[in-house]
């Protein structure tokens, strides 16, 4: 078939940990368009989700640390976190292995990555999977951008994956959604937790949104060194988003909700790509 | 040693269920197969999360930590200041600090007000 759904959210920990010490007018308006992309999701009616996530040193450290990895596994489990810090109960998750190898077959036609059969989920997946499968019906497909430990691909080979995924998408049979997961700018984790920069938040959105590849892979502006300065360690988390812009092939972009919510240390943000 | 093998046990202890048993029920025993310095070791074990910062531990790697020791989120942020002062700048990685030692960032309630 193909891809039938993309789009991109927040995966930040306190949106479930924090939820009570959050603005409870901004935090439900956010909230709601959660719950939209969930309707959304599932009125695709795709048989597996990929979710690609920047993943927190729940499964990959330095000592072996890939820039890609796709998981390839019946069944995963999470949150790695104790469960009443983030909000959200340990279970298992279902995957599918047979969907998973071929999808990763087809990608690695074009782009060197690793796989794993074993895969443990921490708030970049458990996070927004509490809000868009809360029954988890969708099987999932874990896939990981190295956005913790430095060296990082560069964004122009995050779009090459993305671009992989895509024609992965296309060879397979199934109904295949891609969501990518992660903050805009933010410095989370750290005493800076709660600093956002709105304006740079709203302009990457911008250029995502109008799917402009040379403006997002722009040297100048998005190398990490000013990423850092401008966005935080959290901003290298936009190889998720440009993972996407690459995989919908062009499709231009809707913002359904991107504003600050400090306790959550992001600009909370859903948006999804008009595939039609 | 180094960073390296503070936040190697850190992440093994942070997945891994039958470690972290192994660690509340004698924590300088399941540091031994790691090559750590004293003070590093005396961080860990205490928990120090200001040293831990200090040292560079990854910010990720840290905040899971604290969890597991069940540190509110605004007393998680405070340690790491408190840490800034006692023990002066993140000594290497990504995770630095960007802010002042009195600045605040977030409300400890963003309805209700408060100092972080």
């Amino acid at each position: 078939m193909s891809l039938v759904f993309a789009g991109v959210c927040s995966h930040a920990p306190g949106i479930t940990g924090r939820a009570h010490m959050a603005d409870p007018e901004v935090r439900d308006r956010f909230y709601e368009s959660f719950h939209q992309m969930s309707r959304d999701l599932h009125a695709a009616q795709p048989d597996a989700l990929v979710i690609i996530a920047a993943e927190h040193f729940a499964n990959f450290f330095m000592n072996n640390m890939p820039s890609f990895a796709i998981g390839m596994a019946d069944t995963y489990e999470g949150p790695i976190e104790d469960p009443g810090w983030l909000g959200i109960q340990r279970r298992q998750v279902r995957g599918n292995r047979d969907i998973s190898q071929r999808f990763i077959a087809e990608v690695m036609n074009s782009t060197d990555i690793a796989y794993a059969e074993e895969w443990k989920f921490d708030h970049g997946i458990m996070v927004p999977l509490h809000f868009l499968t809360p029954d988890y019906d969708i099987p999932v497909i874990p896939v990981n951008v190295n956005c913790q430990g430095p060296p990082l691909a560069p964004l122009h080979r995050a779009w090459a994956f993305g671009e992989a995924m895509r024609r992965a998408c296309d060879a397979l049979p199934e109904r295949i959604a891609i969501i990518g997961t992660g903050g805009i700018s933010h410095w989370p984790a750290t005493p800076d937790s709660g600093k956002i920069n709105k304006a740079w938040d709203h302009e990457f959105m911008r250029l995502w949104c109008a799917n402009d590849k040379d403006a997002l892979l722009n040297a100048e502006k998005y190398n990490d060194l000013q990423v850092y300065s401008d966005a935080g360690q959290g901003g290298f988390e936009i190889r998720t988003f440009i993972t996407v812009a690459a995989a919908a092939g062009g499709a231009k972009g809707t913002v359904h909700f991107c504003e600050p919510i400090p306790i959550f240390a992001v600009s909370c943000t859903v948006a999804t790509y008009d595939l039609a | 040693m180094t960073l390296y093998a503070v936040q190697k046990f850190l992440y093994e202890l942070n997945r891994t269920p039958s470690l972290q048993t192994a660690y509340s029920n004698n924590r300088h025993a399941v540091l031994e197969p790691y090559d750590l310095t004293e003070e590093e070791q005396e961080a860990l074990v205490a928990p120090d999360i200001g040293k831990l910062f200090h040292i560079g531990v990854n910010g990720q790697i840290l905040m899971h930590f604290a969890a597991f020791h069940h540190i509110e989120w605004q007393d998680y942020l405070q340690r790491m200041r408190d840490g800034i002062a006692t023990y002066g700048p993140v000594r290497e990685g990504v995770y630095a600090m960007t802010t002042g030692i009195d600045e605040v960032v977030v409300a400890h309630n963003e309805a209700g007000g408060g100092s972080s």
